[in-house]
């Protein structure tokens, strides 16, 4: 038994098949091992680095390079506040004082219910609605204090458990179609296409021809 | 106040909700410009966007037709996009990604068709999940209607487009650190030369990286012509581009205007676009194209926004992004908070920019708490000239990216616009505005 369920080893492999070189899979597969567990556990590592063809150590020094793979567990729900330039302008700081009182722990720490997990984030992008944050990387902007505390309730009570699933930023991303084009005979038909050109004594531009 | 009657080009569609469906776009033209473009050699699309003299949105102004050009001829070419936004205060392909991902997947195919690539990829930022659920669903709509996969619209042409998200890094916009993360590895940019990935780019063969905007432009070129586009805007910079407006503005947002022909006072001060300071309150600096870019004061209002016309003024228009800061602006902190930006981005590879960045945030901060000396200041811009010799712009280059030598940038605005700022910080042991 795979520690990775069928269903996360079938969307590995679909994703697999997306790319020339397999390692390209990787980020997105750890993605999908987070929707399931969360963070990456060591079993996940250990069956990525198998389904990409690397060893465990080389997958962890991929995943440790991003923000967004956690190589340690983090609450159920992650909370991103922004503090960067035009957020900061407009109260950032003031609003991540408030969301360390109201959850009642520092930035960087997990509630001891594992629920929260308090992060002060760089830019995310939306600063035309400035204060903003992101929970589970889904978007709430222009808070105030209250709209805030109204958020941590709406989460603690469960009510926005569809715009804010537990984990997965990849969790409604499912590729219909596979790939269609097989471009190794694309290239072969360009390479002999060339040659004929050049053969023929034609201004063979490849760039030119389909 | 000249706000100008041109057309939207790129965010048309965004006053209906559903304007992320085929269905929208097809109602709305969609599509018609992959059509016209099958309906031409892939050379005479290459020409016509050269003719537009689309300059690259992503930062670098780079003109998009000259790129394709530098493509190196080869079996397996590639296209890649750059959604990966993150420059602080840039919010605009954010909106394009969520709002309207057919008009992106219609520029890809485009410029995939010009290129001759079968193979595209758009990497989209990881924190947008939902930007990826709609540029997924809007590419497998596209398969459905014709528009990608084998034969597209009947026309011989195939063309096969993957998305593909990233996992949170700053450094990873920058094109060749994408390539590498696009490989599945840290995202390490890559010593330069070669310069372009059009030589050697992705799994080592040769690749355009083209921003989102600067593809979505391309669907209204094909439709209405380069003329049309070069008709709009001035000298090298024609067309419209997207400007995203924050900080304090009564109305911040992403504003599509004519190049040129607007200006810095209007974007923040028409009631139609940034409808001024909060409160009333006076301007007391503009961070103008990202936060690399040296910051503007009130007197430069009124210069256009246009490419070259910015970069007269010893700064740039980088990614369309503006920065209002009104006259309640600690600039010690906005300094210091642009600084720890850079510092925890950095990724590393170099030592100007790893140490660098982290010497200048503890200085700054320990400005701004009240602790500093007045030595502080020298140490601040001995520093930034190690980084990068002569703390000019364009800066100096010490260092694998940009990144590294963009750090100086707004530390150097601040101290050589508001140096009696910092001093009252040293002096009183606190920051005046508490
Ligand atoms: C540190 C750094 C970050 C960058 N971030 C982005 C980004 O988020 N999005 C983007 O399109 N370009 C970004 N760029 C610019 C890209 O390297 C590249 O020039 C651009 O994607 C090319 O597209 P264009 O020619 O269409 O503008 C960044 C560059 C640097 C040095
Ligand atoms: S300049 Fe900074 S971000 Fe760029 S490669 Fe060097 S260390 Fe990395
Ligand atoms: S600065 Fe906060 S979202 Fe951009």
């Amino acid at each position: 038994m795979s520690h990775l369920s069928s269903d996360v080893m079938a969307r590995a492999r679909q994703l697999l098949a997306l790319y020339p070189h397999p390692r390209s899979a990787l980020i997105p597969i750890c993605h999908l091992a987070q929707e399931q567990d969360g963070w990456l556990r060591p079993q996940a590592i250990e069956e990525i680095a198998q389904l990409v063809g690397l060893t465990p150590a080389e997958v962890l020094g991929t995943a440790s390079f991003y923000d967004m793979l956690h190589t340690e567990p983090v609450g159920r729900y992650l909370v991103a506040v922004c503090t960067n330039i035009a957020c900061m302008l407009r109260g950032a700081y003031e609003l991540l004082e408030h969301a360390e009182e109201h959850l009642g722990v520092c930035t960087g720490a997990t509630t001891a219910d594992g629920m929260f997990t308090l992060e002060d984030a760089e830019c995310l992008a939306d600063c035309g609605r400035a204060p903003c944050l992101q929970v589970n990387h889904r978007f709430f902007g222009d808070l105030t204090n209250a709209t805030f505390d109204a958020l941590v309730a709406d989460l603690r009570a469960g009510r926005l458990d569809d715009d804010v699933p537990h984990h997965g930023t990849l969790l409604r991303v499912r590729r219909r179609h596979e790939l269609q084009v097989d471009d190794r005979t694309i290239a072969a038909e360009r390479q002999e296409r060339a040659a004929a050109d050049a053969s023929a004594g034609g201004a063979g531009a490849p760039g030119g021809s389909r | 106040m000249a706000i100008t009657e041109a057309p939207r080009i790129v965010t048309s569609r965004l006053v209906h909700d559903d304007s992320h469906t085929l269905q929208r776009y097809l109602d709305t033209g969609g599509y018609a410009g992959l059509r016209k473009a099958l309906t031409m050699t892939p050379a005479a699309v290459a020409a016509e966007v050269d003719a537009a003299s689309l300059l690259g949105r992503g930062g670098a102004g780079f003109p998009a037709g000259r790129k394709w050009s530098m493509l190196r001829q080869g079996p397996l070419p590639y296209l890649v996009v750059n959604g990966d936004e993150s420059e602080p205060a840039t919010f605009k392909d954010h909106l394009l990604i969520e709002r309207d991902p057919h008009q992106l997947i219609e520029g890809v195919v485009i410029a995939a068709y010009a290129l001759q690539v079968s193979r595209a990829f758009i990497y989209v930022r990881g924190e947008f999940a939902l930007g990826l659920e709609r540029v997924q669903a809007a590419l497998d709509d596209a398969y459905d209607h014709g528009a990608l996969g084998r034969d597209v619209f009947g026309s011989g042409f195939s063309l096969d487009v993957v998305v593909h998200p990233g996992a949170g890094a700053y450094i990873c916009g920058e094109e060749t650190a994408l390539i590498e993360s696009l490989e599945g590895k840290r995202g390490f940019p890559r010593i330069k030369p070669p310069y372009f990935p059009a030589a050697i780019g992705l799994y080592g063969e040769p690749t355009v990286v083209n921003n989102v905007e600067t593809m979505s432009n391309l669907p209204w070129i094909m439709s209405n012509g380069a003329a049309a586009f070069t008709a709009l805007g001035a000298g090298r910079s024609t067309g419209t581009r997207l400007f995203a407006l924050a900080g304090h503005v009564r109305n911040p947002g992403v504003y599509e205007l004519e190049m040129v022909k607007t200006t810095f006072r209007d974007l923040i001060f028409a009631p139609v676009l940034g409808g001024g300071m909060i409160g009333g309150r006076q301007l007391k600096a503009i961070i103008p194209g990202g936060v690399s870019a040296p910051w503007l004061g009130p007197e430069h209002l009124d210069t256009p926004l246009g490419q070259d016309e910015v970069a007269d003024l010893h700064t740039m228009l980088g990614s369309g992004s503006i920065v209002a800061m009104d006259d309640t602006t600690c600039v010690v902190r906005a300094a210091w908070r642009i600084t720890r930006f850079f510092w925890r981005e950095s990724c590393g590879q170099c030592t100007p920019c790893r140490e660098g960045s982290g010497w200048l945030e503890k200085i700054l901060r320990r400005i701004e708490s009240g602790a500093g000396r007045e030595a502080d200041l020298d140490v601040l811009m001995d520093t930034c000239d190690a980084i990068a010799p002569g703390v000019s712009w364009p800066p100096q280059q010490t260092t694998i990216c940009v990144l590294g030598s963009s750090i100086p940038s707004s530390i150097a605005s601040a101290i050589r616009m508001f140096r009696d700022e910092f001093l009252v910080h040293v002096k009183e042991g606190a920051c005046p505005y508490g």
